[in-house]
């Protein structure tokens, strides 16, 4: 047994395999804040983990209101996980709106811990609650414990000369001290975040620390709790690791990218729920070459990135939805001039605003078929929050050998999601070989390379080599104005046939599980998780499934026919209403059924174990 | 050093046929830009024409420079990509009234306001060309065209007023068949560092012919049209026998030598003073048209501006390392 500091009553501890917590409160008691800092302090602990962000639209709904509550979710665990858990062990509800708005979802009998200072008759009625749930027995079917958090925070900051505001928002780090000591998580992760962030504010950063610290100490000396918490360490491959979100790794992945090809990078982007952090990521890498714009609109955007690849840079523009909605004219542009453009899709629920804040993968059919005319553009989706960083690396590299703008698809929550990283060796990391035409000696715009078909890459200001592009129709090899009839369905064919050519640089597609079996799960894009839990549930069930997940949507890989043959059934789990089955079906003439789910929230594991079994039965 | 670069107009001219219909005011713009484009003393393969859609859209296929002919409005948005990562090319835009001031107005508006230094050409002829004759943001009230028979109700924008408001800091007005004045406006938008625009009326002979006539027939434009000159009084007329002066705040045309007016009382045309230039941009009918330099001012440029940033942001953090980029941050090592 393992020997407790002398100075802590002693407190049984009680190990566990794996917990899921989920914090909630009002979307200004920084709830978003109190579950990433745990999360490093997991992360540093040797756990597995994955999160999930779930705030609202509002960036500041009414105080005390339903509308107005924020959560953050997390599942630890001893063995490797795919989710932020299905259904929480745990609810940490800051105030009466947090309490109704997620109670629901907590497990029979798993822990509630509330914050009763914040359960005054007001906070309760505009909750709506008729009466204190706290006290009419609702509450009975879980282990209920009261805290009042918000009076011993007051207590630690009386006399610290911070304003009742400044007091209120320090809530938050006494919940995370109290839960660090729960459940055993290092304290100096989130003491050093502390002191980085509130270097200019020594008050402030004294204040937190002084809250966190109480926290915990509050946990190791009031008897509410039993027990403490241990889930061990996981079996992780050995290396350095960090925490990352999507939309960290995409701006990584992009720098990374433009680094490894010696190119200039440039995002043109406007502001948008959930892509807007990879801007301002991107915005803080000057020195790396990257030139970001934050354009008048998002036609603004993606045509500043067109203007750029013109010029000799690579052109990026990160956006979601209803912003690619707005940018496929000249995104068609880029296809028609064979201009290498990476445009970011992090998608949302839509259509239209839609729901600006959850997660959807409704853009599919948007990214591969919706702009005017035949316009074929390489589709590539990010599988997990890590993955961002490979997908966009590999868009980089498809946009750049084939001339073409690329699409790569995240979504709202691996965007925002986070998970353990193994840093990836710089030399591990593929070389992005990039031409340049200089000779003007047989020079034609349109002459291609034989094995993918691109064009040259010509910067202006190449003596010889002047020339012009656009998005007329062009002949064929001297690229002037045309337009033949016969030249213009020898352009689109070979345009698409460029596009159908990078699936020649594929790998052969991974499958999980056997290559033959009674069902096939194919999945694409941030389901990847929850497909993975629940089709090892399943096998463990002795269901003969596999489970194979898409990198690139367009063009589909040339193996997947014959992968597709060797099972009896295809399920394809979405989060729309049915895009890749329906691609499937018409493409292969396979009878793929569709599991879909459109609630701006990801599947749970569980809801797809039951839902493929219903499919397959 | 061979910074002199010889090159004739000639040099300037692609192998392309010019397709815009006879008689069309685009040809004595082209001739023009393809006069002074030599004398600017830059390597065409360093100059680029970018243009949105429309009939004036066309000309960069007709430049044998670098040229990208894009699509409706965005001229000004891929003008500024490429004038951001690629400072040491000259970029020009080729636009229209239509094609600048309704579909593209808010590229318009904000190329001007970043201060990017390309040099707008835009051709305003009030009608839609290259669709067959509707009515543009541009065209007076009342006007009738095919989408408009009973006539326009919609007011027309003033191309000068909304560049001006963008802060453009050089603004001109020109005419397609005034080569003189056209080229010398052009050489100046060459030297301005910023962005510039110049309107140039321009006739569509078909759509809408003879909008500009009383300003470019030899027998009223002397009447019809005040010459800008910086530093010189605002004189017009046949025998310059006219000008403007400033009754207060309100300009007026008077007769020089007519009730003891002389040259000292006219206004002294200043395209540094933004109320003059405004009013300037907004005469009535009663009023000549006047062209030339209406604003001509120094302010900080957006791509010297990104480059400042980016210097200092390099000096202080040095150059970007992927190593370092990827463990910043917390990190933790499993054994």
């Amino acid at each position: 047994m393992e020997s407790q500091p002398t100075n802590v009553p002693h407190r049984p501890r009680q190990e566990l395999e794996h917990v899921t917590i989920r914090f909630a409160g009002d979307s200004g008691d920084g709830m978003q804040l109190t579950g990433s800092e745990f999360t490093r302090a997991t992360a540093v602990a040797g756990n597995d983990l994955r999160t999930f962000p779930d705030f609202p639209a509002e960036i500041r709904a009414p105080a005390g209101t339903l509308p107005g509550v924020s959560g953050f979710q997390l599942q630890f665990a001893h063995h490797p996980v795919y989710t932020p858990g299905d259904v929480p062990d745990v609810l940490v509800a800051m105030n009466p709106a947090a309490l109704k708005a997620n109670v629901k979802d907590l497990r029979v009998g798993g822990l509630l811990i509330v914050n009763t200072g914040a359960f005054t008759d007001q906070n309760l009625s505009k909750a709506g609650f008729p009466a204190n749930p706290l006290t009419d027995g609702s509450l009975e079917k879980y282990q209920l414990v009261q805290v009042d958090i918000t009076k011993p925070t007051e207590t630690a900051l009386h006399g610290s000369g911070l304003s009742t505001r400044e007091i209120s928002r320090a809530k938050n780090m006494f919940a995370l001290g109290l839960m660090l000591w729960l459940y055993q998580r290092p304290m100096e992760p989130a003491l050093n975040n502390i002191r980085t962030k509130f270097a200019n504010k020594p008050d402030i950063a004294h204040a937190n620390e002084k809250v966190l610290l109480a926290g915990h100490a509050y946990g190791e000396t009031a008897e509410l709790f039993a027990n403490t918490y241990v889930v061990k360490k996981a079996e992780i491959a050995p290396g350095k690791y960090r925490n990352v979100s999507g939309n960290q790794a995409l701006a990584m992945g992009l720098l990374t990218a433009t680094k490894l090809s010696g190119l200039k990078g440039f995002l043109g982007s406007y502001p948008i729920t959930p892509a807007s952090d990879i801007l301002h990521e991107l915005s803080r890498h000057k020195h790396f070459g990257f030139t970001t714009f934050q354009a008048e609109d998002e036609i603004a955007a993606v045509c500043a990135a067109i203007g750029a690849a013109f010029g000799g840079s690579l052109g990026v523009t990160t956006s979601s939805g209803p912003g690619i909605a707005l940018k496929q004219e000249a995104i068609g542009l880029a296809i028609m001039t064979e201009l290498p453009v990476v445009i970011v899709n992090v998608q949302r629920g839509g259509p239209s605003t839609g729901l600006p804040t959850k997660t959807e993968q409704a853009d599919l059919f948007q990214a591969i078929y919706g702009r005017n005319g035949e316009a074929p553009v390489p589709v590539i989706a990010a599988a997990t929050p890590s993955d961002c960083f490979f997908a966009a690396i590999e868009a980089v590299q498809i946009a750049l050998k084939y001339m073409t703008p690329v699409m790569l698809l995240s979504d709202g929550y691996i965007a925002n999601g986070q998970e353990p990283w193994k840093i990836p060796a710089v030399s591990s990391l593929p070389k992005i070989e990039v031409k340049f035409r200089t000779n003007p000696e047989g020079f034609q715009v349109y002459a291609r390379d034989e094995k993918t078909l691109a064009r040259a890459w010509v910067k202006p200001g190449t003596p010889g080599l002047e020339h012009r592009i656009g998005g007329i129709e062009k002949d064929f090899v001297t690229g002037a104005v045309s337009y033949a009839p016969e030249n213009h369905e020898r352009m689109v064919k070979i345009r698409a046939e460029k596009v159908a050519r990078v699936a020649q640089d594929y790998a052969p597609l991974k499958v999980n599980g056997e290559r033959t079996g009674d069902v096939l799960v194919v999945g694409w894009g941030s389901t990847h998780g929850a497909i993975t839990g629940a089709v090892e549930q399943l096998r463990a069930k002795g269901r003969r499934i596999s489970h194979v997940h898409l990198r690139n949507l367009n063009p589909l890989p040339n193996d997947l026919g014959d992968l597709l043959k060797g099972f009896g059934k295809v399920v394809v789990p979405e989060l729309n209403l049915g895009q890749l089955v329906q691609i499937l079906r018409s493409k292969y003439l396979v009878d793929a059924k569709g599991i879909n789910k459109v609630q701006g929230k990801p599947f749970t594991v569980s809801e797809l174990v039951a839902r493929i079994e219903e499919a397959i039965a | 050093m061979s910074d002199v670069v010889k090159l004739t107009r000639k040099d300037f001219q692609s192998d392309q046929e010019v397709r815009w219909c006879p008689g069309c005011g685009d040809y004595a713009i082209l001739a023009s830009v393809q006069k002074v484009m030599p004398e600017l003393g830059i390597p065409k393969e360093n100059i680029v024409f970018v243009s949105g859609i429309g009939c004036s859209s066309r000309f960069p296929y007709y430049m044998n420079t670098y040229g990208f002919h894009t699509i409706h409005g965005r001229a000004p948005a891929i003008a500024t990509g490429l004038k951001t990562t690629r400072p040491d090319l000259q970029v020009w835009v080729v636009t229209g009234d239509g094609d600048s001031l309704s579909i593209g107005g808010n590229h318009f508006l904000h190329v001007l306001r970043r201060n990017v230094d390309v040099k707008i050409l835009l051709f305003n002829n009030r009608i839609y060309g290259l669709t067959k004759g509707q009515y543009s943001p541009a065209s007076e009230l009342g006007k009738k065209t095919k989408s408009t028979p009973f006539g326009s109700i919609d007011a027309p924008l003033n191309p000068l007023h909304v560049a001006l408001g963008a802060n453009a800091s050089f603004v001109a007005r020109s005419l397609d068949v005034d080569p003189q004045h056209l080229q010398g406006v052009l050489h100046r938008m060459a030297q301005h560092k910023g962005s510039a625009v110049v309107e140039i009326y321009q006739n569509c002979n078909v759509f809408n012919d003879g909008a500009f006539d009383a300003l470019t027939d030899k027998a009223t434009k002397a009447e019809t049209t005040v010459r800008l000159v910086h530093g010189k009084p605002v004189v017009f007329g046949a025998k310059n026998d006219k000008g403007i002066r400033l009754n207060g705040l309100s300009p007026e045309v008077v007769k020089l030598g007519e009730n003891g007016v002389t040259e000292a009382d006219l206004l002294v045309w200043d395209e540094t003073n933004p109320a003059l230039s405004f009013m300037m941009a907004g005469l009535g009918p009663e009023f000549p048209v006047p062209l030339g330099v209406f604003r001509a001012v120094n302010r900080p440029v957006h791509h010297e501006l990104e480059l400042a940033q980016h210097n200092t942001v390099l000096q202080s953090r040095g150059e970007g390392d992927i190593e370092k980029l990827l463990n910043a941050g917390e990190t933790w090592t499993v054994e």
